[in-house]
């Protein structure tokens, strides 16, 4: 059994055994894909070549977020300074350690001050890219279950749920419901047994967040669930994670094991009456099942099929106990609002939005990678000044956000403050936060129809306005893409956006038409253009 | 058990706290259509041909599955929810094979009870065509996938009533369909027992007994509700 003194004593070794100089290198999802571990490796040998082993480690971290300039390299001075180098080759990589001996590096240099970066306020992200996330001890050096720990000894569930939601914390993944209320509900619930569930299925296109927060940090949300689970009386966690996520997966699986070997997770965590287990379950590649109540089906080994609700999971949820379901994100700000205090989070952001929201900017843009920025954040300043605009002097001509459920942010309304009461406003959603900068050269019809053909072929079938509904809307979408539609196809288009949206089952069938909806609001004559007359559609059969 | 007061299409009632929406307007005589429903089995809100307004509340409701509460003001039938529920028939009949002058069940089916009381004299979608298998494997029933509509009253009356659960969906969206057991050929499954309860609870002529022809369906649907109840309620006689 670990207890406070144990746990900070575990911190303090892993701070004392920290050599002068770090050598961090991003080894998460995107920068491995361009060959972050052979530059790691390449990192590794350059400094036992070097004889600098006493002086310099090198440690594979998490997200750096700057993915479109990865592999990431960052090296982190005695004197507390610290360098970036972007897009490091195997090649160039030991010429960085070469520069801890005054010697020239072909590696090309990376500016923190960049407005990427500068920008950027990490609460979720603020261990991502700073520690290894293969190593409990890393997480517990910067503060670590220290929060878990207070919660078990020094607050009540009731407190706990409280703090949730003097904080104004709203679920990040995507319906922003209030986290608080959420909790203090389930926590009211009558019965035994509980359970809290993660929900890592992200499965919008161009949405890395959760992936990169699982990879980075999963100790992260490992605290966060377990925080939650004693708030609201639960004793056993779920992790529902997307297969097309291994090493996210892989790491989650490495802290599992890290946290129970040290008694973190299990039973009486920190010698109290507190239980909790986590297992992770691993969804089949549907993106239905990030809808709640698919998600649970498919937990209890079921087909994926989304029911009605209510019943909502808070009240019979996962085998008809009262269940929370959060996203990562949401998780993964929870030991920070114990640490710093619900008072210190609420003044972050707007009024009803509050604390910051990751973006994965992706698309039509200079600068790709993750963002975090405060609630309010201008979508100029997310894409024009973070962002860089778009590359090879096009202009920009809309940001799409919430995926396929979402809608898109025409450049004229860049000066919105992102919050979820703003973008819903504008027709769209915050959702789990992808952010996709379109250009003036895509066609917004074309986007329509790319967002329509996920949802018609991530349908479940269950309910028949979004099996049917969908195959009819991509197929009038593609009638006026290819110049075949008629005034009359247009509204029929309309009118199945108003059906499909109402009369759905779940979730992804009511917000399937959306990006419809939202491209005919701000780009009707893009739609327009391409019809032709119905007298030319008489003659021409 | 206690006793709420609402008001239908204008008449109050008085019903069982727990009811549905749909029991309550059965109550007044508000002809509510469906499609995946079947009294006996659990429900699924799959068809959404019972959705009802009801004010107060901005969305749309299953009536199948929306417990009745106290108070509350539904209206079953304007205008707005004949249109949508026209417009959800017409993708019923587009995006399947559905042609009643050849069919098994003509003048006994659902869906086209649905097409008439919704006022749908035409499809306005274009027809999909899909190509779909028939399975008559079964020496006594058969399966045409043409005309099934995926309420999944099969799935649940093999499943609740009959313990077999040889029926289940595979696939998903516009492919989902209808499978006997590992998707397998019906007459294959050793699980079923040919007790014909998926030839009952059908809506339309997908299930059927093999030597039928066009418009000769029969079903036996009081026996499904029987079944379903007999256990509830301690009755074993018709």
């Amino acid at each position: 059994m670990i207890d406070l003194q144990q746990l900070q004593d575990i911190g303090q070794q892993e701070r004392d055994r920290r050599k002068p100089v770090r050598i961090r290198c991003c080894t998460a999802a995107g920068c491995q894909s361009s060959g972050a571990c052979s530059v790691k490796e390449q990192l590794d040998g350059a400094v036992a070549a070097a004889d600098l082993g006493d002086r310099v480690a090198v440690a594979g971290v998490g997200c750096m977020r700057f993915c479109g300039r990865g592999p990431l390299v960052a090296v982190d001075h005695e004197d507390g300074t610290s360098q970036l180098y972007e897009g490091v080759t195997p090649e160039n990589a030991a010429s960085i350690v070469g520069t801890l001996q005054g010697q020239p590096t072909t590696a090309t240099l990376g500016d923190w001050n960049h407005p990427f970066f500068a920008h950027q306020m990490p609460i979720v992200l603020e261990n991502s890219g700073n520690i290894d996330p293969e190593r409990i001890e890393e997480y517990i050096a910067v503060g670590g279950y220290q929060q878990l720990y207070r919660a078990l000894h020094d607050l009540s569930p009731e407190a706990v749920v409280k703090e949730i939601s003097a904080s104004g914390l709203r679920g990040r993944g995507g319906g922003g419901y209030p986290t608080g209320l959420k909790w203090a509900t389930v926590a009211k619930m009558p019965g035994d047994q509980k359970y809290v569930i993660c929900n890592a299925d992200e499965g919008d296109p161009g949405a890395f967040m959760d992936r990169s927060v699982l990879e980075s940090d999963p100790h992260r949300i490992l605290e966060g669930m377990a925080i939650a689970a004693y708030a609201i009386g639960a004793n056993h966690g779920y992790v529902y994670v997307r297969a097309e996520y291994p090493l996210a997966i892989a790491h989650l699986q490495t802290a599992i094991k890290q946290a129970k070997r040290l008694g973190i997770l299990g039973s009486q965590i920190f010698d109290t009456d507190f239980d909790f287990k986590v297992d992770i379950r691993v969804g089949a590649g549907a993106f239905v099942c990030g809808e709640e109540t698919a998600l649970i089906a498919s937990i209890e080994g079921k087909r994926g099929n989304p029911r009605p609700r209510p019943p909502y999971p808070a009240q019979s949820g996962l085998w008809q106990s009262p269940t929370l379901i959060n996203n990562v994100e949401t998780y993964a700000n929870v030991a920070a609002i114990l640490r710093r205090g619900s008072e210190w989070y609420a003044r972050i952001g707007t009024e009803k939005s509050k604390g910051t929201k990751v973006f994965a900017l992706t698309g039509k843009v200079e600068n790709t990678g993750l963002i975090e920025v405060p609630m309010g954040t201008t979508v100029r300043r997310i894409v024009e000044e973070m962002g860089g605009g778009v590359p090879g002097g096009r202009q920009v001509k809309a940001v799409q956000t919430g995926g396929p459920s979402g809608g898109c942010i025409p450049a004229h309304l860049f000066d919105t403050p992102v919050d979820y009461d703003s973008l819903l406003a504008l027709g769209t959603m915050m959702g789990s936060g992808g952010a996709i900068v379109i250009d003036d050269e895509t066609d917004m019809v074309d986007v329509a129809r790319f967002y329509m053909d996920f949802c018609r072929s991530e349908s479940c079938g269950k309910c028949v306005p979004c099996r049917a509904g969908t195959v009819q809307m991509y197929e009038l979408l593609d009638r006026i893409l290819e110049g075949r539609a008629t005034e009359r196809d247009l509204a029929s288009l309309e009118r199945l956006c108003v059906v499909v949206k109402d009369t759905s089952l779940c979730g992804l069938g009511m917000s399937a038409p959306n990006p419809v909806i939202s491209t005919l609001r701000y780009f009707r004559h893009e739609y327009e253009s391409r019809l032709r007359s119905p007298m030319a559609a008489g003659h021409g059969g | 058990m206690s006793v709420i007061t609402l008001t239908i299409d204008g008449q109050a009632i008085a019903i069982e706290e727990g009811a549905t929406l749909l029991e309550a307007a059965q109550e007044v005589g508000a002809a509510i259509p469906t499609l995946c429903h079947l009294k006996g089995l659990s429900p699924v809100g799959a068809c959404r041909l019972c959705v009802v307004e009801v004010e107060g509340i901005p969305k749309l409701l299953p009536a199948c599955v929306t417990a009745a509460a106290e108070g509350m003001v539904v209206h079953t039938n304007t205008d707005n929810l004949q249109d949508y529920r026209r417009t959800i028939v017409e993708l019923f009949f587009a995006e399947g094979n559905h042609v009643c002058a050849v069919c098994v069940a003509n003048n006994n089916c659902e869906l086209q009870d649905a097409a008439i009381s919704t006022g749908m004299t035409h499809v306005t979608y274009p027809y999909q065509y899909p190509q779909r298998e028939v399975d008559v494997s079964h020496p006594q029933f058969g399966l045409d996938r043409n005309r099934c509509i995926l309420c999944t009253r099969c799935v649940r009356a093999c499943d609740e009533l009959e313990g077999a659960h040889v029926w289940d969906i595979a696939y998903r969206g516009e492919h989902a369909k209808l499978i006997a057991g590992l998707d397998q050929p019906w007459g294959t499954v050793d699980a079923c027992t040919s007790c014909g309860k998926c030839v009952d609870a059908c809506p339309t002529g997908a299930i059927f007994r093999r030597g039928a022809t066009v418009a000769e369906m029969e079903r036996d649907r009081a026996k499904l509700e029987f079944l379903a109840q007999a256990r509830e309620e301690q009755q074993w006689t018709r």
